[in-house]
């Protein structure tokens, strides 16, 4: 199976990408002051706003920064907040989405209300409020916020999985061994979940790095650190877009989707393995309808 | 927040509403008991706006007055400290007290004052801010769906090939770029450089708010670069999910047997595949509501819009703690009628929900 996940180009792209930010998360700051030898915060009033040259590959700030120490920085920040919501947000989800699946009943009810709730209030709306009494919070509190909040999206398709795994004879098997509930939840359920949680989590992560990036574009992040979104907000600020100093503005939004890009084609390879029908209608059926099209054409005429 | 994971919630929508419906109901009934969980969601969104600011560390109330003094130079009157105790906590008074205390002057449409425009009514900010707000997402989102799933079904009708492999991944890449940030492209190409539309603002400056056709106009304009960005990054979504939903639909015998009749492409692809693969997106419809007016607040700060996420934008680097608070009721209330308006329509488009029993 992990064979078969690795085989399409787009895992692999995906992948690629995708354990590249993860690097510069890591090491990206050592990179910047022991390699490349330049600071995000060290001003150099010599040259302000200047366009990428061999000096500042990627330009200067309107104060006099270097934009791409920024960047490299910035993705530690950013991703820091993505993996916080998304760990939090994703075991909320798994816990609330396997128990409603496996318990039934009026635990079910109860859950699936309480998801659906949470799906339907506007959860950016509500982060933001909160965000705003938390002025200033780091990374880890902007990322525990949008996890608390952020939760319900995959909680429903992992109930609906988790429900019908529950009737497999697999796991009807085990129950009539005498299995205790928490055993059979992550032993023989889970497992099969696996394709889901990680797509969710993967989703979950870009979603932190959005919203991250939204909270700080809004000043809502803690002034001392560099994150993409807080670089996109003093672009703004400083005036980069009527000045036309594309080079403050673009980096950062361009490495937020291309972070997001890279997890959409992973989550393309796990949808296609965990989704059978998706990848059957690629090949066989669509074959047999075209098919079944061309006779119908053949006996039109 | 899970874009990319709608397209496998729509796959399983489908089973979720056969089991939802496998009992025949009025259509009363549906939309009652939907009617019946927004009140819930809504009770829900009024009690978390209690608590929060009961529950951030320090006491919002103290500062706020401590803000009020500051700028006026004087305290505020025993009147407006009641009200700012009972929306934002007092220590005297326990909880339940208070709880009902703020409920009613919930019910009297009684939000506060605003502290940075002190002493205006926040229930006047957020009523003037409003209309912008609809006009804008409303006509964003009625674009992005339409587009998006007329898309989704001419892409999924031939998963693939060539519309199918240029349109879907450019459509999820799409959806994982911040909102923000595509209008901040958008200002800057089409406003700064090319001067097609103006960089910020809700109508011309010299036009006068009101049924009159100059100013009418000038909202038209100024409102076509941010729908069209906020169209732009929310119609990806659902060409992704709607593809999928045609990809799955294409599969059933009916499919089938409509080709094997020899009808017309057209007419299996939209009476036969389409239709049925359709009402997944409209669920997924009223789930999105609430993410693409997320979305849209920050576009709206982007063009300095004069809707509900400017004005939240203004509340928060002002601590302008009642407004933040009437925002985000105000904005759930929306969301609340918008997801309503979706389940009527859904009403309309599935007969199951309204067999009689």
């Amino acid at each position: 199976m992990v064979l078969r996940f690795l085989s399409g180009w787009k895992v692999r792209a995906g992948l690629t990408v995708f354990l590249l930010f993860c690097l510069l998360a890591l090491l990206g700051p050592w990179f910047c002051s022991s390699v490349l030898h330049i600071s995000p915060t060290a001003l150099d009033v010599d040259s302000v706003s200047t366009p990428p040259s061999a000096g500042h590959l990627l330009g200067t700030t309107a104060s006099g920064q270097d934009v791409l120490a920024q960047l490299i920085t910035g993705a530690r920040q950013s991703m820091i907040a993505g993996l916080v919501a998304s760990v939090l947000g994703t075991s909320i989800a798994v816990l609330v989405g396997v128990t409603a699946g496996l318990a039934g009943g009026v635990v079910d009810s109860v859950l699936t209300a309480l998801t659906n709730v949470f799906l339907t209030m506007p959860a950016f709306a509500l982060i933001f409020v909160i965000s705003g009494y938390t002025q200033g919070g780091g990374p880890v509190v902007i990322g525990i916020i949008i996890g608390i909040f952020g939760w319900a999206g995959g909680t429903r398709a992992l109930r609906s999985q988790t429900l019908s795994l529950r009737n497999r004879d697999f796991v009807v098997a085990m129950r009539m061994l005498g299995e205790s509930r928490v055993r059979l939840a992550l032993v023989e359920v889970l497992p099969h979940l696996i394709g889901w949680i990680s797509a969710m989590f993967l989703g979950g992560f870009v979603g932190g790095v959005l919203a991250e990036a939204g909270l700080a574009f809004l000043g809502l992040s803690s002034a001392s650190t560099v994150s993409w979104g807080s670089m996109i907000s003093e672009a703004q600020q400083g005036n980069a877009l009527l000045g036309g100093m594309w080079w403050w503005f673009a980096p950062p939004g361009l490495c937020i989707a291309l972070l997001g890009a890279s997890v959409t084609l992973v989550n393309f390879g796990i949808d296609e393995i965990s989704n059978p029908r998706l990848r059957n209608a690629r090949r066989t059926l669509v074959r047999r309808a075209r098919q079944a099209a061309v006779k119908g054409a053949d006996s039109d005429e | 927040m899970t874009d990319p994971m709608m397209a496998s919630e729509a796959a399983l929508a489908e089973p979720a509403a056969k089991e939802q419906t496998a009992r025949p109901r009025r259509r009363t009934s549906y939309l009652g008991k939907r009617l019946g969980f927004y009140l819930l969601v809504t009770w829900v969104a009024v009690t978390l706006n209690f608590f929060i600011p009961r529950l951030m560390p320090g006491d919002p109330a103290t500062v706020m007055i401590a803000q009020i003094t500051q700028r006026t130079g004087q305290p505020p009157n025993p009147a407006t400290v009641e009200s700012i105790r009972l929306l934002f906590g007092s220590p005297d008074q326990s909880l339940i007290t208070q709880y009902w205390g703020y409920l009613g002057q919930l019910i009297h449409g009684d939000l506060g004052l605003s502290i940075s425009q002190y002493p205006v009514p926040v229930a006047d900010l957020v009523m003037s801010a409003l209309p912008w707000t609809l006009m804008l997402v409303g006509s964003a989102t009625a674009l992005a769906f339409v587009i998006g799933v007329g898309l989704g079904i001419l892409v999924g009708w031939r998963p693939g090939r060539g519309l199918d492999s240029v349109v879907t991944p450019l459509s999820t890449v799409v959806g994982v770029v911040p909102y923000f940030w595509v209008a901040l492209l958008a200002v800057w190409i089409f406003a700064v450089k090319l001067r097609w539309a103006p960089v910020s603002g809700g109508y011309a400056p010299d036009a006068t708010p009101g049924f009159n056709l100059p100013f009418m106009a000038s909202a038209l304009g100024y409102g076509a670069l941010p729908v069209a960005t906020i169209v732009f990054s929310a119609f990806g979504g659902w060409v992704f999910g709607q593809r999928n939903m045609m990809v799955t639909t294409l599969s059933e015998d009916y499919v089938l047997l409509a080709r094997a009749k020899g009808l017309p492409g057209w007419t299996v692809m939209l009476r036969y595949a389409a239709r049925n693969a359709l009402l997944p997106s409209v669920t997924n419809f009223a789930l999105a509501i609430g993410g693409l007016v997320g979305g849209s607040l920050l576009t709206e700060i982007v063009f300095s819009y004069p809707g509900m996420g400017f004005l939240l934008f203004d509340a928060v680097s002002n601590r302008d703690y009642p407004t933040m608070q009437a925002v985000f009721l105000l904005i759930t209330l929306t969301v609340l009628l918008a997801n309503f308006l979706a389940d009527s329509l859904y009403v309309l488009l599935d007969p199951r929900t309204r067999e009689a029993s």
